[in-house]
């Protein structure tokens, strides 16, 4: 079991709930130990760093500062939110190229700012590079086999590349792997990483119904039972403006979104009710009714074979 | 007492407006040794050297300090003008008063109390200079060049025209290089094959050519004038005295390879010629890939073979080239795309590059000259073109431009839509560059007259839809996306350098840039040369190039070592290490440390006490030593020391500046 310093983020507390409920779930199986941090707050994201420069960094540095590892016991920073991770490995950087803004990031949070070393780590990157497809394959107990994903990772988990840098910023594929050792089929297809207009959500949304029709499109179109993400913004958006996207489109669109970590439960035969999957706006009704055909015919197949 | 004269230069303003010319001749005026100073405006002139001869004799110097600019510009300028008064060339020392002095500086008042520090340590030196004298050494008359592409073919050619004997190493079974595997050359669009294999031809009967084909160079021992060159011979596994080239055994032949002339599209035999026009047109077993070598049976090509020309055995064979000056003409790579997930990491099949496109428009290619699909064999209508994949980006490929490209891909759309009827061709791009003679008139002809699609901007995205393939980029004339659907998308990939390159560039002991290419000795003046003596640069080894300036290029390498080769002797240096024997301890050191191979032990005996005693000393080969003192540092016993740099020289300067 390894230990990683948690930092959920707020919209793993609000909209995103079923995010935090099915990762905290999955970890442990997947040896993962989350410590989450005291009095975390807002990590500057969205509203903060759109309003102040200052004070997206500000509100970024209070939060490493909180992370650094104490009394001698190293722990990475796991971030599942894309947003929070982003921001906060933006301001790690920034604030370590430019010490005039430091000291006045500093005099900002009235205290030195000591998360430099902090490492912040995404989720899908933890999943991908320290537990790996081979330990997450040995603890599916219900392989998703004929299950066809489409991994979408949106625009902050793996961009700026000199922020990020653990993925292809063009072509990534972690999420892809870690889909693959489920037994699901990662397709092949052409947005996983466009944009889907998360920002412009409430201020733009003729845009974003034609961006998220774009993405639904593309997944429907390279046959994917279901889109998987780990941006609580993504999901969020691709969730519930299927409606907007449908008539964006001109024509009818219900593509189930899933968390990587609702995902990885079912494949880990975690209880639906543990996943939180009844709480998206888009059914997945659907698509656990083709699980369960296919785990039917798969144990017809076994009988019929042995 | 020495008798130093010393000048100072203005270099017009370039010295004279940070250092206060005026204060530092009254200051030199004051230094014990120095006889004469004077002030020049520009003491490399006619003029200013004219006045230096002068004062040698009227004031009987014995000894020359100039105080201009970097030794490297002018030192031997100098030298000569000394010499011509009368003087050993080596009682001379340049004080740098202009790039480590005024062009570094801005502060007059400080700028000239270092200059006047400066010309004290020159005065101090140059009183403990001694004469020095150099001797000569042959030159063997000969050239090696390697690489058998344009640059080695012409290079070769203009040596051999010239009288001297040319060896010509190339490690692929035939001449030719990339040139032979090109269609059409811009902006002529005459046929590559027609204007090279004529030249392949040449070389093969220039009596004083010898050709050295799918050989290598390993190793490079020697100086300017004598090169010893050990060169590898790889096995043919075919006795080319005897191969015809009659191309029996690869009709015969069961085992099929990937061929690489045609870029992977075609397939060739294991035992093979690798194209019709082969130079030499002999045959080569590929041993990987024949049936023979990996399973121990099959030897059909040896049943099919009249000649009897089939040596399964043969072994690799290395022969030593003596030669006075070597031309590296070894060429470039293309960039491997697949960094780029983008555009599908190199995994779609109609997704290509330039040299691929190249093999499928020419009429010797695998497709016989008809632009297909290498997916289905399918004719594309709509083909797009991206220009600068790897060249001038800093994140995934390279930083520079690899010049060559505009113009290709403006052919490769002239020949698709005249090959193609109605086809549709565009281009993406960040900018056009078509400095070159007629270059911009071809890329008019290819927008006016054939109706190519420029549209500027970069490609985001490739991805495969039913069979066909979407290109999503940007136009930045318009400000908007451009989403195009297209059956074959044709990647312009950058020039890079040998994958093998610094590998190439440490056995000629010449240097090579950041990005791999071997590095000229001065980007203007010295465009040939490298900094190793006796050792030029042609092609693409040295970056990006296309045919025209190769070709220049080559030429003007091979007329470097032909005016080396036409020497009878070259001088060597002066200024080499020297050994004091009776402080050396013959630890050998500093044979441990010479690059050129210049230290070797030798015993001497002496006579100590009545007795005789004999001991190991260093001994420095005076042809070999370049004078880079690497050895007097390692020396523990300062025995070792670098003439006209000596230790007693070094620290004269160091009391001058420091006392």
């Amino acid at each position: 079991m390894r230990t990683y310093a948690y930092y959920p983020g707020c919209s793993l507390e609000g909209t995103a709930k079923e995010y935090d409920r099915s990762l905290r779930a999955v970890a442990p199986l997947l040896g993962i130990h989350l410590a989450e941090l005291h009095d975390w707050s807002c990590c500057g994201s969205s509203a903060a760093h759109a309003t102040s420069h200052h004070l997206g960094l500000a509100l970024a540095a209070r939060n490493l500062n909180l992370a650094v590892p104490r009394s001698g016991q190293p722990a990475d920073l796991l971030v599942p939110c894309a947003m929070c991770y982003n921001r906060l490995r933006v301001t790690a950087r920034e604030l370590a190229a430019d010490p005039g803004l430091r000291a006045d990031v500093e005099t900002e949070i009235g205290a030195p700012f000591a998360g430099g070393p902090v490492k912040t780590r995404a989720l899908p990157e933890v999943l991908w590079k320290d537990v790996g497809p081979e330990a997450i394959s040995q603890a599916v107990v219900h392989p998703l086999d004929g299950l066809k994903i489409a991994c979408y990772y949106g625009c902050l988990l793996v961009r700026p590349m000199e922020a990020t840098g653990w993925d292809d910023a063009e072509d990534p594929k972690s999420l892809d792997d870690i889909v693959a050792a489920t037994g699901a089929e990662p397709v092949v297809w052409s947005h996983k990483v466009e944009c889907c207009g998360g920002g412009l959500s409430i201020s733009r949304r003729e845009l974003v119904g034609k961006l998220v029709a774009d993405i639904l499109t593309a997944a429907q179109d390279a046959g994917a039972d279901a889109i998987v993400t780990a941006c609580p913004m993504c999901h969020a958006n691709l969730d519930t403006r299927q409606g907007l996207a449908a008539a964006a489109a001109g024509r009818p669109l219900a593509v189930p979104v899933l968390y990587i970590t609702q995902l990885l439960g079912l494949a880990c035969g975690l209880p639906e009710r543990k996943l939180s999957l009844r709480s998206h706006l888009t059914s997945v009704g659907p698509l656990l009714a083709k699980i369960r055909d296919l785990k039917n015919q798969a144990q017809a197949a076994g009988e019929g074979g042995s | 007492m020495p008798r130093v004269g010393v000048f100072i230069c203005w270099c017009g303003s370039n010295i004279a407006g940070t250092v206060d010319i005026a204060r530092v001749v009254e200051a030199v005026a004051e230094m014990p040794q120095v006889v004469h100073v004077e002030d020049n405006k520009y003491t490399c002139s006619e003029p200013g050297q004219a006045s230096i001869r002068k004062a040698v004799s009227d004031h009987r110097l014995d000894r020359v300090v100039v105080a201009a600019c970097s030794p490297r510009m002018h030192e031997n300028t100098f030298r000569k003008t000394i010499a011509a008064a009368g003087l050993n060339p080596y009682l001379l020392e340049v004080a740098n008063l202009r790039e480590q002095c005024s062009w570094v500086h801005e502060d007059k008042e400080a700028a000239t109390v270092k200059a006047i520090d400066l010309v004290r340590m020159a005065v101090a030196k140059v009183c403990r200079h001694v004469p020095l004298f150099t001797s000569q050494s042959p030159v063997t008359k000969r050239a090696v060049v390697i690489g058998g592409g344009i640059a080695g073919i012409q290079a070769a050619l203009d040596i051999a025209d010239a009288g001297h004997e040319v060896v010509l190493v190339e490690r692929t079974p035939s001449l030719g290089g990339h040139m032979a595997q090109l269609d059409k050359t811009f902006p002529t669009l005459d046929c590559s094959a027609c204007i090279l294999t004529p030249k392949m031809v040449e070389v093969a009967q220039h009596p004083k050519i010898t050709i050295y084909a799918y050989s290598e160079v390993e190793k490079v021992d020697g100086y300017v004038g004598n090169f010893t060159v050990t060169i590898r011979r790889k096995a043919r596994s075919v006795d080319e005295t005897r191969c015809t080239g009659c191309g029996v055994c690869m009709t015969r032949c069961p085992s099929n390879v990937p061929n690489e002339f045609d870029v992977g599209l075609g397939k060739r035999k294991a035992i093979y010629v690798p194209f019709p026009q082969a130079v030499p047109n002999k045959a080569t077993i590929d041993r990987e890939h024949c049936i023979y070598y990996q399973r121990g049976r099959c030897r059909i090509c040896e049943r099919v073979c009249e000649a009897k020309a089939i040596v399964f055995d043969q072994p690799d064979e290395l022969i030593e080239v003596q030669a006075g000056a070597i031309v590296a003409a070894t060429g470039y790579a293309q960039f491997d795309h697949s960094v780029y997930g983008e555009y599908g990491y190199g995994q779609y099949p109609d997704v290509i590059t330039g040299l691929e496109f190249e093999r499928l428009v020419c009429a010797s290619g695998p497709t016989e000259g008809k632009i297909k699909r290498p997916s289905d064999g399918r004719i594309p209508e709509t083909v797009v073109f991206i220009k600068c994949v790897g060249s001038r980006d800093e994140n995934k490929g390279v930083s520079y431009c690899s010049r060559t490209c505009c113009m290709y891909t403006a052919k490769h759309a002239i020949l698709t839509r005249e090959k193609i009827p109605g086809s549709r061709v565009y281009i993406f791009y960040m900018d056009v560059r078509t400095a070159g003679k007629g270059y911009e008139e071809f890329y008019r002809r290819a927008t006016e007259e054939y109706g190519a699609r420029y549209v500027r901007g970069r490609v985001s995205r490739i991805y495969p839809k039913g069979g066909r393939l979407v290109v999503v980029g940007e136009d930045t004339i318009l400000g908007r996306k451009a989403v195009v659907e297209a059956d074959m998308v044709v990647l312009a990939a950058a020039m890079v350098p040998q994958p093998d390159a610094g590998a190439i560039a440490r056995t000629l002991g010449v240097s090579y840039d950041q990005d791999g290419f071997l590095t000229e000795a001065h980007p203007k003046l010295r465009p040939v040369e490298t900094n190793t003596a006796g050792v030029f640069l042609a092609g693409a080894c040295q970056g990006p190039k296309d045919i025209p300036d190769t070709v220049a290029q080559a030429s003007a390498a091979a007329s470097k070592a032909a005016a080396l080769l036409c020497r009878e002797a070259l001088e060597t240096e002066a200024m080499i290490a020297s050994v004091d024997e009776s402080r050396c301890s013959g630890c050998l050191w500093c044979e441990a440390v010479c690059p050129y191979k210049a230290i070797t032990a030798k015993t001497i005996t002496e006579r100590v006490r009545g007795k005789n005693v004999s001991r190991t000393v260093a001994e420095v080969n005076k042809s070999l030593c370049h004078g880079c003192g690497a050895c007097t540092v390692a020396c523990r016993d300062g025995a070792m020391n670098l003439l006209g740099f000596t230790n007693q020289q070094i620290l004269a300067e160091v009391e001058a500046v420091c006392l």
